[in-house]
């Protein structure tokens, strides 16, 4: 019997699934004996999406590209006709063979415990996941196992938490179970709100209940009574799969009172964001459960002695918790074999940007940025030579590519200036300008300050008003030493992660990238021919068609020829908004 | 479409006092009238006790939040890193374009709203919009205006429907 798997997470969706899922659907609708359609999440290729999978006696073909028409290719050559069209495969898996298909590069050097079931089982299904394993870990800490000896378990596999610090789990589960308190809370950090990290969007839409089955775990470890999955709005997806997966589950007897017939009972409830990036620091996502504007709190006491409602609180990240269930089914030592001494294990990148292979890829730690960006993504876009990464998001700093031999894990990124964050990994090209990066990033924090901390609140904007001043070339170099100086302060003076890290996208690239922003002060020149201020607009007379539109666009009228005929810009006029640029389909207006 | 249990009247109807329902009860009321009225506001107040003030705090703290109405289709420009460098800041000045708009405000007649967000989750596929659920990605100037132009062409297709039921989520 056939499967057809259609990949359906975010990334599928918006590149026409449901199209694909709609036509297939007519296609086996009346015939029973060409296979039976289903949905998966996302396999971690979003830069092939939409994907479609044909699965018979564990021989897994998986199609790239797929359009409604091919579609209708698949079914009628492949489903019926038996034939595999090896031009859209992109990975093919097979037992006894290596695996194969176009992409196959990207999956070969990776490992899978985290997206273990990403792109492989049915999300909205619970018996998919308990045939693929599930729950086998909830039954183990509940009838073969005591809680310390769950935490011990959880120690010696030296799994340090994935939403950004890197605190070791077993240790952090130890600090809850300590305290005395007849209501302890376990929260799920599923707030994401680094932009460029789609990791835990990914594994909630993809495999719910691995984060539910994690969590349940650390409530029996640490005497938790009530759970809570703070997950962002922004995911309407990732929120509908988790009531999905939590309905199932009470059904099942997995949550709920006296789970599975032991005197267990713990139950999971659903919030959502609001839109507020600090709230994905704990302190101020306690705040914004309870009702309140989401400001961070002092610390101590910490959320293990009073955290949600002051209560002795656990709070993980989704990846964290999603490796769980498989430390304790495999046990510590199977993990520890993956990854590095110190940095066991694997993490879930999510590579962005100018990568030719935009992605997610679980890896070992320790694997170098090079690999990531050029083994695993496939190297930059249109052929483009690799500038840096950008790790750690807002909180993070840009690493040049001079330094991509640097190996990924805890002990090797902080000392380049960056943070390991969640893993969100966005690929500069050489198109892109450091000093707008930074501002870039400034303008974030500065919006997303929630205004607590002075330094944080004003500093950052003073911060931000330099960098604009250089970008718009009209910086001194006094500005250089104010950002300096600034950074520092801003560090030493707040209170929470936020502001604490807020200054690293401008202290990483002062630090690697200096000469650009000495050349837009002292030159006026933008290296990386960006900044509107220090270029001029051009229309390419190889791609210029007459169609008209710039001129039409302009706010200036600085833009004349006649129609079917080459346009010019007057640079006298010329304001520089770029409005040309985005009204042209052919690509043909350019800076320099 | 909302269930009957999902709505304001009857959130508010159930509320019992328990701890931390003031996001939930401003999540529905903006769900039910498409933003928060002052009248809705009003009547959280009365039935948590919590000041008036207090709730417009809250509100105003979180950008989901909205004091105006929105247009039919909320149209969500992500200026992430990722779209950033790919981008989106065209994407952004080509849809103010098209619509006559700038960011937060809304057509007038009331079908599109605009707003930025920091991420969509969507990276791979940048530059990336929302309109309403539905998720667009790999965009350009050109075919973010063809969407959008699709968007509008459905909507006067459909006639002037109230701007309350208007949802478009392709996953609901
Ligand atoms: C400004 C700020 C934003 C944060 N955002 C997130 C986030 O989106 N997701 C997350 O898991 N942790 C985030 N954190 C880290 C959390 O405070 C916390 O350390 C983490 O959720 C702990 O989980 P872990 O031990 O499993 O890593 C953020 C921290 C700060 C300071
Ligand atoms: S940066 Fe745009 S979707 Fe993530």
């Amino acid at each position: 019997m056939k499967r057809l798997l259609v990949g359906m997470g975010t990334c599928g969706l918006s590149a026409g699934a449901r199209g694909v899922h709609d036509r297939l659907g007519e296609l086996l609708a009346g015939h029973p004996d060409r296979g039976e359609l289903a949905i998966t999440g996302c396999i971690g290729m979003c830069y092939c999406e939409p994907l479609v999978e044909v699965r018979e006696n564990g021989r897994r073909v998986v199609y790239g590209e797929v359009t409604p028409a091919r579609a209708e290719e698949i079914v009628s050559r492949h489903v019926v006709g038996g034939e595999i069209l090896d031009d859209y495969v992109v990975y093919r898996l097979e037992e006894g063979r290596p695996a194969s298909g176009r992409e196959a590069d990207f999956m070969a050097p990776q490992e899978r415990i985290v997206l273990r079931n990403c792109g492989v089982i049915d999300p909205e299904s619970i018996a998919e996941y308990e045939a693929a394993g599930g729950y086998e870990a909830l039954r183990k800490a509940l009838f073969e196992m005591t809680p310390a000896a769950i935490i011990e378990e959880m120690k010696a596999s030296l799994l340090r938490g994935r939403g950004g610090a890197g605190f070791p789990t077993g240790l952090k589960w130890s600090f809850a179970a300590g305290q005395a308190s007849d209501t302890k809370y376990v929260v799920c950090n599923a707030d994401e709100g680094d932009p460029g990290a789609f990791m835990d969007r990914s594994v909630l839409e993809g495999d719910p209940h691995a984060v539910l089955e994690g969590m349940i775990v650390c409530a029996r470890a640490i005497g938790g009574t009530h759970g809570y999955v703070y997950c962002r709005a922004e995911y309407p997806l990732a929120l509908k799969r988790l009531e999905i997966a939590l309905a199932a589950a009470r059904e099942r007897g997995y949550l709920g009172k006296n789970i599975l017939g032991s005197d267990f009972s713990f139950d999971v409830k659903i919030k959502q964001g609001a839109g507020a990036f600090v709230c994905g620091e704990e302190t101020a996502l306690f705040a914004s459960i309870e009702g309140e504007r989401g400001m961070p709190r002092i610390r101590p006491p910490f959320p293990a002695e009073k955290g949600l409602w002051r209560k002795p609180t656990n709070n993980n990240n989704v990846e964290t918790y999603a490796n769980v269930p498989w430390i304790l089914t495999r046990g510590a030592a199977a993990y520890r074999r993956f990854g590095t001494e110190k940095s066991p294990g694997t993490k879930v990148f999510a590579l962005a940007g100018k990568v030719r292979r935009g992605g997610l890829a679980e890896v070992p730690m320790g694997m170098t940025i090079h690999d990531l960006v050029h083994l695993i993504g496939g190297g930059i876009k249109e052929g483009r030579a690799f500038k840096a990464v950008q790790m750690g998001g807002p909180s993070g700093g840009c690493i040049p590519s001079g330094i991509s031999d640097t190996p990924v894990d805890f002990e090797h990124i902080p000392p380049t200036g960056a943070i390991m964050g969640s893993g969100g990994m966005v690929v500069l090209d050489d198109t892109s300008c450091m000093v707008e990066i930074a501002r870039f990033f400034l303008e974030f924090t500065q919006n997303e300050s929630c205004g607590k901390c002075t330094f944080c609140r004003i500093g950052t904007l003073r911060m931000l008003e330099a960098l604009e001043r250089i970008t718009r070339g009209e910086g001194a170099p006094a500005d250089i030493v104010k950002l300096e100086k600034l950074a520092v302060q801003i560090k030493e003076a707040s209170l929470c992660g936020l502001g604490q890290t807020a200054p690293n996208p401008v202290q990483t690239t002062l630090r690697y990238y200096r000469q650009e922003y000495e050349a837009h002060i002292a030159r006026r020149e933008c290296p990386a021919r960006y900044c509107e201020a220090l270029v001029d607009f051009f229309i390419d007379a190889e791609k210029c068609t007459g169609c008209t539109l710039c001129a039409k666009n302009c706010p200036v009228q600085a833009i004349t020829g006649e129609p079917k005929k080459l346009h010019v810009i007057d640079q006298s006029i010329c304001v520089k908004c770029s409005r040309c640029i985005a009204s042209c389909s052919f690509g043909a207006v350019y800076k320099n | 479409m909302a269930h009957e249990t999902d709505s304001f009247v009857y959130r508010l109807w159930r509320y019992d006092g328990a701890p931390g329902e003031l996001i939930p009860l401003l999540q529905s009321a903006q769900e039910h009238f498409g933003y928060i009225p002052r009248r809705a506001i009003r009547y959280i107040s009365e039935a948590t006790h919590i000041p008036e003030s207090a709730i417009y705090g809250v509100i105003t703290f979180y950008s989901q939040f909205r004091l105006q109405p929105m247009g039919k289709h909320v149209v969500r420009i992500c200026a992430g890193t990722a779209c950033h460098v790919s981008g989106s800041k065209l994407l952004i000045e080509s849809v103010q374009d098209e619509l006559g708009i700038e960011v937060g405000e809304t057509t007038a007649d009331g079908l599109f709203t605009l707003f930025t967000v920091a991420c969509l989750g969507c990276c791979s596929l940048a530059p990336v919009m929302m309109v309403g659920e539905e998720t667009h990605g790999r965009l350009t100037p050109a075919s973010v205006r063809r969407i959008l132009r699709g968007y509008r062409r459905k909507s006067e297709a459909a006639g002037a429907r109230p701007a309350a039921e208007a949802t478009t989520g392709a996953d609901r």
